[in-house]
């Protein structure tokens, strides 16, 4: 049953990351993202995470793509769309794409030869994982909080008209 | 259960998925999603590992991970509105100011 | 005796530093007092050591004294170190006392140049470099030496340098004296391997202990031997020396006669052990030595110009000290270097009063009768001609005879036959040299006699003291016929040498030799008298006679044409080839190629600066791939 789910899950995910990279028009592209990023939490409902599953959706899928969809509108598509021209690095990066994958198999394989290959019973939930969040992790924890502060502030200075005061 | 190699060689594709599709693509905005995509690949990939040695800092650091993608696509995209007000265009290849 | 005989070569060395960096503004009056004073201090000096020689045993000899260390390389050990023994005491003495006879006369002669200090600079620098030769104790420091004097020689020949002539001399000379040193280094280098040490004292030991095979000692004495007939201006390397005359004369008083060409010998001497232990050597440069006598004096005899007469005059005697020291007789060889540099330089400083007198004028034909002019030149000259002709009581008499007899000792018969020949050559071109000269008809320029004048005292007095030394300094070593231990200079330098068979004739042969070296001399004197005074056309006759003789001795054999075509346009002609195939092509095609291949690279490179991200981020990943790669395989 787990299996049936996981192959599912899977494939919808590499199916909607293919088509968002096939497709021209932007919004498209955004909304396959979505489909992908909710399959992303699925999975990690999957692996004992319900805790980052559920924030996957909400933050990921909620909150950047939408984020994403508001620039897309701002910008007028139809001058950002650009006409086909034969393009010379396809080839190219499809190769080394390859290649990649294949050296990465061979890494995370035997990064995980130690450690078991079964997915265990331990479920991350809000109670442990908010544990050892204020804990073991205090510091990143705040100086991240810090950085979202930094992140907010530098997006408004940036986007701030120069003339108005 | 589920063998924890599945979800990394799932993890090791959507990686490349994302790489290859942000060296094809011609706009800003895609590309900017595809880096998303890479960022997510990392994060399968890291809860994967924390599950299979059942310590819990994997998915504490897939927290911070979606945390900080968040404030970088909350900058980046104003980054690409400006560029966009300058150029009126977000043709990736419009900005190599870097030539030569 | 206090051990400071190696303060003998920095005083001078020191005097040359102060007139090297300061010589320009100092007065006139100084320089000369302090050149000549630094050689006078260095005689005092190497007197005061003789005196302390004496007093101590032969056992004793050398006394070393080691400086510092200079070179330590693994085996190879050379120091700064001075040794004091009869052969370093005698030479030390020759040098400093003729060198400071002509810094003397140099004070005068050189009083109108404008390059006055420049000249006492390198005189001192010369005396310097001569006395670190003589008195070195170990032969990388006596090469030190050697190659110094080779290149003072080079500047004082080329003194008067915007002479064209003067300055190819020079550079000749150089050139030439550099040939006879790769041999002489070759043979330095084979010691080094071979004995292991380059000390005097260790060599002597090593090759009288016989630890080495015969053929290498001779290589090595052969090697060794070509640096001295490049230094001594021996056959083949001698075609330097005529032409050296180009500098002043008191150059070629000091090094051309009394001390740097006199430095093969010394070399030979030094390491007479070798040419002892290796009869095939010392014959070679015996022979040498007696067939460079009679060749020299042979082109001596057509000459015009006085210091040319000099020059051959100097190499013939040389070849006499060769034979000596050939022969095994190295105290003979010596002895004869040290009358030789009294009547020789006393020879050419004469000739320099002569050429001062005359307003520069070289050429014997226009000179004559001018006896009465000089009334202090013509007494000194004539000594000095009588004595190198080897007249009976003066020096250059005992001299050349130890040397003839020892050939005859040894069995040498042809050596001793054209030694023979060589008395006779030389009694003749010196007398007639000085008939031409100084008796007969006036044949001077009336421009140039009206400023006719005897040389000033400063030039004078130094003739006087030469001429003096000439007749004296013969006596410290009388031939054995007159008694047993009458040969002073003999017995002092014999605890030096290795010990040679010395062979002994009868009584009666040895008056006999002398009887005919001396009949030989006076008859050779009374030809130049016949032919040059009594009846003047028969050197004319006999130039019409034998034409062709006439050419060829004139033309000193065309040697120098020969070297020329054979050595020095090949040597030319593949340089400038080497220069267009190589240099021009190769080295510098090499450093611009390395510019202009930086160059295309760099615009090759910046083909991938696209600016464009993507492209970058390819690049970044296919690093990124191989380096992947790398780990994993």
């Amino acid at each position: 049953m787990a299996v049936f789910l996981f192959a599912l899950l899977s494939i919808t995910c590499i199916g909607s990351i293919l088509g968002m990279i096939l497709f021209k028009n932007q919004a498209y592209c955004a909304l396959f993202l979505i489909l992908a990023f909710v399959c992303t939490g699925g999975l990690f409902g999957l692996m004992n995470a319900p805790f980052i599953a559920v924030v996957q959706i909400i933050i990921y899928a909620g909150a950047i793509m939408v984020l994403f969809i508001f620039v897309i509108m701002m910008i007028d598509i139809r001058r950002g769309l650009t006409p086909e021209k034969k393009k010379w690095i396809l080839y190219p990066s499809l190769g080394i794409g390859l290649i990649l994958i294949i050296e990465l198999i061979f890494v995370l394989n035997r990064a995980l030869g130690s450690s078991g290959t079964q997915v265990s019973e331990a479920v991350g939930s809000p109670k442990i994982l908010g544990k050892i969040l204020f804990t073991k992790y205090l510091y990143p924890f705040e100086i991240t909080s810090v950085l979202i502060m930094a992140a907010l502030v530098g997006a408004i200075v940036l986007i701030k008209d120069k003339d108005k005061t | 259960m589920i063998p924890t190699i599945y979800f990394l060689i799932l993890s090791a594709v959507l990686f490349v998925m994302g790489t290859v599709g942000f060296l094809i693509k011609k706009d800003l905005i895609t590309q900017f999603m595809c880096v998303e995509v890479m960022l997510n690949a990392a994060n399968i990939a890291f809860v994967a590992f924390a599950a299979s040695t059942s310590s819990f800092d994997g998915q504490i650091i897939v927290f911070f991970i979606i945390t900080v993608a968040a404030a970088e696509a909350a900058v980046g995209l104003a980054i690409i509105l400006l560029v966009y007000k300058q150029k009126k265009t977000i043709k990736s290849e419009d900005s190599s100011l870097m030539k030569g | 005796m206090r051990e400071i005989f190696w303060l003998i070569p920095f005083v001078p060395a020191l005097s040359t530093l102060i007139l090297a960096v300061f010589g320009e503004k100092l007065p006139k009056k100084y320089i000369s007092f302090q050149a000549c004073g630094a050689v006078f201090i260095s005689f005092l000096i190497s007197v005061y050591s003789f005196i302390g020689l004496l007093k101590i045993s032969p056992e004793q000899y050398p006394v070393v004294k080691n400086l510092f260390s200079w070179i330590h390389s693994g085996n190879f050990q050379a120091n700064l170190s001075f040794q004091l023994d009869p052969l370093s005491a005698v030479m030390a003495m020759v040098v400093t006392a003729v060198g400071f006879l002509i810094h003397v006369y140099s004070i005068g002669y050189m009083a109108e140049d404008r390059s006055y200090s420049r000249f006492f600079t390198l005189m001192n620098l010369f005396t310097f470099s001569m006395l670190l030769l003589v008195m070195a104790s170990n032969i990388v420091l006596m090469f030190v030496g050697w190659e110094g004097v080779g290149f003072c020689s080079y500047m004082l020949i080329g003194f008067w340098f915007e002479k064209h002539s003067a300055a190819n001399a020079g550079k000749k000379a150089f050139i030439v004296n550099r040939i006879g040193d790769a041999g002489f280094l070759l043979g330095i280098l084979f010691i080094i391997v071979y004995i292991g040490s380059t000390e005097f004292v260790t060599i002597n030991n090593a090759v009288a202990g016989g630890s080495l095979s015969s053929g290498l000692i001779t290589l090595i004495a052969i090697l060794l031997f070509v640096g001295a007939t490049g230094k001594s201006a021996q056959i083949p390397l001698y075609v330097w020396l005529p032409d050296a005359m180009e500098g002043p004369t008191p150059v070629s008083a000091l090094i051309h006669a009394a001390t740097m060409v006199t430095a093969g010998v010394y070399m030979v001497a030094r390491m007479n052990v070798f040419y002892t232990m290796s009869e095939t050597a010392g014959f070679i440069v015996a022979i040498i030595g007696a067939i460079t006598a009679v060749y020299a004096g042979t082109m001596a005899l057509t000459q015009n110009d006085i210091k040319r007469v000099l020059a051959y005059s100097t190499i013939s005697q040389i070849g006499y000290m060769f034979i000596g020291c050939g022969v095994g007789a190295y105290a003979a060889g010596i002895f004869h270097l040290y009358t030789h540099a009294f009547f020789k330089s006393l020879l050419f400083l004469a000739a320099g009063s002569v050429m001062h007198a005359l307003s520069g004028e070289l050429d014997m034909r226009k000179m004559g009768g001018l006896k009465k002019y000089m009334p202090y030149t013509y007494p000194t000259f004539l000594i000095g001609a009588i004595a190198i002709a080897g007249v009976p009581f003066l020096s250059g008499f005992f001299s050349k005879d130890a040397i003839l007899t020892a050939a005859f000792a040894k069995g040498q018969y042809v050596v001793w036959a054209l030694g023979i020949l060589g008395a006779v050559l030389t009694a003749f071109y010196m007398f007639r040299l000085i008939f031409m000269t100084f008796h007969g008809k006036e044949r001077i320029n009336p421009e140039v006699k009206k400023h006719i004048h005897e040389s000033p005292p400063v030039m004078t007095i130094p003739l006087s003291i030469l001429a003096f030394f000439s007749v004296i300094a013969g006596y410290i070593g009388l031939p054995v016929v007159l008694g047993k231990n009458v040969n002073w200079f003999n017995n002092f330098l014999k605890p030096l040498m290795h010990p040679v068979h010395e062979a002994h004739l009868r009584l009666g042969t040895e008056w006999l030799l002398i009887l005919i070296s001396v009949v030989m001399a006076l008859s050779g004197i009374f030809i130049a008298y016949w032919f040059y005074l009594k009846k003047p056309d028969v050197p004319h006759k006999l130039v019409s006679r034998f034409p062709f003789l006439y050419k060829l001795l004139y033309n000193k054999y065309y040697v120098d044409e020969a070297y020329d075509k054979i050595f020095v346009k090949p040597a030319i002609k593949g340089s400038e080839l080497v220069y267009r195939k190589f240099d021009l092509n190769v080295i510098d095609g090499a450093v611009n190629g390395t510019a202009s291949g930086t160059g295309f690279f760099g615009k090759v490179l910046s083909y991938f600066q696209t600016g464009l991200i993507k492209d970058y981020t390819l690049i970044f990943l296919l690093g990124a791939v191989i380096l992947l790669g790398l780990l994993i395989f």
